[in-house]
């Protein structure tokens, strides 16, 4: 049996004028889970999270909340539905005579019966986590467009909400940090337990975190589903929209997006022979959660990018082609090389990694984490040996089966 | 239909439907603004309860002091400099007018009494719609058009509550204070052209003034302020919390376009106030 969706749109239709923005759209959203909505720009995506939130209604259609739709609660209900959700601005909506810290104090302090020392330590905790400490005190006007969108990132998760509505909250971001915030809204998602609803143009990356797609095309929701699905997804969208936003390369670790991989992959070996052979390696970034924890979402992405760096720099050379599986697992096609040449191969550049590529961690982190902090992550490699008329997927479980760890970080020293 | 029944039952007379098709173009157009006017009425007098019952709250009393710092103390300056000079401007023409009648003596009484009921009221109003009204207008009017405003809602802080009602507050606190403020400065200002610079007497001046001054003349005064305070705010407040509802402008545009129309509007109901008010007093 289905689960009671926990918001559920029924033939909504928004016009603004005699524009129509949505026509007769239908989504469910359920309880815990990561939903992104994503479309061109102008499609209706925010006028979709702006009905959520009840900023906009809808002209027909309705929106249930557990059931309840929400344009028929009580004063009491609808009190007690709004103040389970938070609003993430696409333009963060900052109050511009007012610092950071009192930008991210501000719905504490009008809305809780906490003390002006616990807002101050709860608001605090939030910008530190994101990075704002050292502007905590500054106008949104002199701090930069990044630093903003934290900030309204910060200001949304104050208040610990049930639900969350992310509007394009990584839109103006570098890619560690871009990475850092997906990452973060994991973490949040996993800790406090809320449903977030995300808009975002960030394909693949977005994905990683994602436990269901919205599609939004034409006025309407063309595909509801899982990120896998969309992958296999047919319609327009797929080809109009989905390529047009896909970055051929993702941002962070520079590797092929999971979809070119696969397109790589099926010209590449599926039309070889049968006696054909390749290799398929496998690396984990393990414990990826505690460095987060601990080191902040800022070094587990420059762990990941300083990861693919060095796959790319070491298999890409002999005409391999990697991508990011899942958030912090990779995968490395050797199409020209047996088990024994990548096992060579992985010798250097394991040595490589140990010697240069986590002396350079271990530095960067020296600057950027607190001595005081004490955190363990391990790099493991798994290998096995592929052949054309065999699934690709069950190679990639028999490497995993093989994973063994080549780079230890140990509190601070890399071993 | 009335130009089809008209066809039907007689013969068409030459620009009979011309004629019938005039006066529903004449008249639309008043119809619409009649209807316009109403509902912004309506709409102006409902935001001004709902944010009027939601001053009384104790979490608004540092927003409350804030805005008076900002619509009444500073203001000050400007109302001081524009009641001196007033109060000097009418020593001055009403000691030549006067003196033709012999009556310099009475010199105070009609300083005080036109800066009291009359002067005083209307140009600090006036004054407070040029500095702080048209910046509340542009500050509300930006704040709604860069989203902040639907913050607020998403965040359950009501907008009225927090941005609209310590407004009220402090301008009802802030313009009678003002107003007795020009009117002192301006009776002063009254006494250095009069008395100082024309030779007035000056004991006669300030006597007439002790003497013409009732408390009717203050209490008018007084009522005066608190109506154009609420005028003014409500005016201000609305133009800037609605600019995005404008049809003439979007963005910025439409923030300077309130702030124009609130100053403006606000100077032209403190005048019409004034007269009805005036007419009741009297």
């Amino acid at each position: 049996m289905e689960p009671q969706p926990l918001i559920e749109f029924r033939n909504v239709t928004k016009r603004f004028g005699e524009r129509t923005i949505l026509q007769d759209v239908n989504f469910k959203i359920y309880e815990g889970e990561v939903t992104t909505i994503i479309g061109l720009s102008g499609s209706g995506k925010s006028v979709t999270l702006k009905h959520i939130i009840g900023l906009l209604t809808p002209d027909d259609g309705e929106i249930l909340y557990q059931g309840i739709p929400i344009h028929r609660m009580t004063r009491q209900e609808w009190n007690g539905y709004i103040g389970r959700i938070s609003y993430m601005f696409q333009n963060n909506a900052l109050f511009d005579s007012m610092t950071v810290f009192e930008n991210v104090a501000l719905p504490l302090k009008h809305t809780s019966r906490l003390g002006r020392k616990a807002i101050e330590a709860k608001a605090m905790a939030r910008i530190e986590q994101t990075e704002l400490t050292e502007v905590a005190r500054k106008y949104p006007s002199e701090i930069s467009g990044g630093m903003q969108k934290r900030t309204a990132l910060a200001r949304a998760l104050v208040t610990d909400p049930q639900i969350v509505l992310f509007d394009e909250p990584t839109t103006g971001q570098d890619p560690i940090r871009k990475n850092a915030i997906l990452g973060m809204i994991a973490e949040y998602k996993k800790k406090i337990g809320f449903t977030a609803v995300l808009i975002s143009h960030e394909i693949p990356d977005v994905f990683f975190i994602s436990n269901r797609i919205l599609a939004l095309w034409d006025k309407k929701i063309v595909f509801e589903g899982s990120p896998e699905a969309m992958e296999s997804f047919n319609h327009p969208f797929q080809n109009e929209i989905l390529q047009s936003l896909e970055s051929l390369r993702e941002d962070i670790t520079g590797l092929y997006s999971t979809r070119h991989f696969k397109i790589r992959y099926q010209t590449e070996l599926v039309r070889r022979g049968a006696d054909d052979s390749y290799a398929v390696l496998i690396f984990s970034f393990d414990n990826m959660d505690d460095v987060s924890a601990s080191a902040g979402h800022h070094a587990a992405q420059q762990t990941l990018r300083l990861l693919g760096n060095y796959i790319r720099k070491h298999f890409g050379a002999v005409g391999g082609f990697s991508t990011r599986q899942t958030i912090n697992e990779f995968t490395t096609i050797l199409p020209f090389s047996d088990i024994e040449e990548a096992r060579r191969i992985l010798e250097k550049f394991a040595a490589d990694f140990r010697d240069h590529g986590m002396r350079d961690l271990e530095e960067s982190f020296r600057r950027e984490v607190p001595s005081d902090q004490c955190f363990d992550f391990v790099i493991s490699v798994g290998m096995a040996q592929g052949k054309p008329q065999v699934e690709i997927e069950s190679i990639m479980e028999l490497a995993r089966f093989d994973k063994q760890p080549i780079a230890t970080f140990q509190c601070g020293r890399w071993r | 239909m009335a130009v089809d029944q008209l066809s039907e039952s007689e013969p068409i007379k030459p620009g009979a439907k011309e004629q019938a098709a005039l006066w529903p173009a004449v008249l639309n157009p008043f119809g619409r603004f009649g209807i316009e006017l109403n509902n912004t009425l309506g709409a102006m007098a409902v935001f001004l309860v709902r944010a009027s019952i939601q001053i009384f709250r104790f979490k608004q009393v540092p927003e409350i002091v804030h805005q008076v710092y900002f619509i009444g103390a500073k203001s000050a300056g400007i109302v001081a400099l524009v009641g001196f000079f007033t109060g000097m401007v009418l020593g001055l023409q009403l000691y030549y007018v006067m003196n033709k009648f012999g009556a310099v003596g009475f010199l105070g009484t009609a300083v005080s009494l036109s800066l009291i009921r009359e002067l005083g009221p209307v140009l600090t109003a006036i004054m407070i719609t040029a500095r702080a009204g048209s910046a509340m207008t542009a500050e509300i009017g930006i704040q709604r058009i860069s989203e902040q405003i639907d913050a607020l809602i998403t965040m359950r802080i009501d907008p009225l509550g927090y941005l609209i009602s310590p407004r009220i507050a402090a301008a009802l606190i802030s313009f009678p204070i003002l107003t007795a403020f020009f009117d002192l400065i301006g009776i002063l200002g009254g006494y250095l052209s009069g008395v100082i610079l024309m030779g007035a007497n000056s004991g006669a001046y300030t006597y007439r003034v002790d003497a013409s001054v009732e408390w009717l003349d203050v209490r008018g005064g007084f009522i005066k302020s608190i109506v154009f305070a609420v005028l003014v705010i409500t005016i201000c407040c609305f133009q800037g919390y609605f600019t995005h509802m404008r049809r003439d402008s979007y963005g910025s545009k439409s923030v300077s376009l309130s702030t124009t129309s609130a100053v403006v509007l606000s100077c032209v109901m403190i005048l019409v106030a004034d007269y009805v008010v005036t007419s009741f007093l009297l």
